[in-house]
């Protein structure tokens, strides 16, 4: 119960990494491929977001004077997620039109049905 | 046979993260940059939000990068949809006055909103890169609000190509005049907590947000024009 307790940010991010993962490698609609590609990259941003959480931390902003800097949570996962999320955004872009022009060409988005893409 | 294997595999990787997890401490200070970077940023760059002064003053030349990439991203999708023709044109019902109205309200707000959060990224919690999200939000708005209206592009591509010069020349500009580091914060540093403080940080951002804005309206721009 105690490992539950510390771990419990931990455990979501790393269950919503193997809910994008198993999505990716069972469903065969390219979409709902997308949509576990995108829930796995939520889930590593979240994970890289816990790991500069502290305990009853503050955000790292000095917005008002007095502020404990001791208590300040991790900037540099912040920094890093904060660009990765707008990648992720632009990367998803890229897969849904590639769906789009798979979906023209082959005229289905099931990837069993595309005979260049079976495994 | 492929949810079994698939499960099969999972388990592994389950078991694995598992064991990784257990030696990772929680809600713990675990790195030593971050501290050094909220110990002696508000001396070094002037910026009072750290995370800003991380992505814009102390890894900047990873964020150009990742601009780049953003880029590279944005021309994917023009270069993967522009061969693509419709063969008969999408017909579009007008929407109701109510909506029409409403989006035409609300566009100008949103863009002055983004704005807001990408001028004022080195003091409150925001930056370019949501400030160009909020804008690109703004042009979905209006692409399924207002049926009919288009994205200036030349415009688009002007911001766009500005957005990233601005952020390479000031870069160049630091090399000249401090001669040791691409990207050297070469203005005054200014008051701390003030809105014009912390030297190129909010120039970068600025730049960063039209880069961002039109990108990413772009982007949405092709797919609605295509699907």
């Amino acid at each position: 119960m105690n490992f539950l307790q510390n771990h419990i940010f931990y455990i979501g991010a790393f269950g919503l990494i193997l809910i994008g993962l198993f999505i990716m490698l069972s469903k065969r609609n390219l979409i709902k491929v997308i949509i576990g590609l995108s829930i796995l990259e939520t889930g590593v941003n979240l994970f890289i977001v816990t790991l500069g959480y502290l305990n009853q931390g503050t955000a790292p902003i000095f917005s008002k004077p007095g502020l404990d800097v001791q208590k300040m949570v991790d900037p540099v996962p912040q920094a890093l997620v904060l660009t990765a999320i707008v990648i992720g955004l632009a990367v998803l872009a890229l897969a849904l039109s590639l769906a789009i022009r798979l979906y023209n060409h082959y005229g289905t988005l099931n990837l069993q049905k595309i005979k260049e893409q079976k495994w | 046979m492929r949810k079994f294997i698939g499960i099969i595999l999972l388990v592994i990787i389950a078991w694995g993260l598992l064991i990784t997890m257990k030696e990772i401490p929680f809600g713990e200070q675990k790195t030593k940059v971050g501290k050094y970077y909220i110990e002696n940023g508000e001396v070094d760059t002037g910026a009072s939000n750290i995370v800003t002064s991380v992505v814009v003053s102390y890894r900047s030349f990873d964020t150009l990068g990742e601009v780049t990439v953003l880029f590279l991203a944005a021309i994917g999708v023009g270069a993967v949809l522009a061969t693509f023709q419709r063969k008969e044109k999408r017909k579009l019902e007008p929407s109701s006055l109510i909506l029409n109205t409403g989006c035409r309200f609300l566009f100008p707000l949103i863009l002055l909103f983004g704005a807001y959060i990408f001028i004022h990224g080195h003091l409150t919690p925001g930056g370019g890169f949501q400030g160009g999200a909020v804008i690109a939000s703004a042009f979905v708005l209006v692409y399924l609000g207002c049926r009919g209206k288009r994205i200036n592009q030349a415009g688009s591509k002007l911001a766009e190509s500005l957005g990233g010069l601005t952020f390479v020349i000031l870069g160049l500009i630091g090399l000249a005049v401090g001669g040791r580091y691409f990207l050297l914060n070469f203005l005054p540093k200014g008051e701390f907590n003030t809105l014009f403080s912390a030297g190129i940080i909010p120039i970068i951002y600025i730049a960063i947000g039209f880069k961002v804005g039109s990108e990413l309206s772009g982007i949405i721009d092709q797919l609605m024009e295509e699907s």
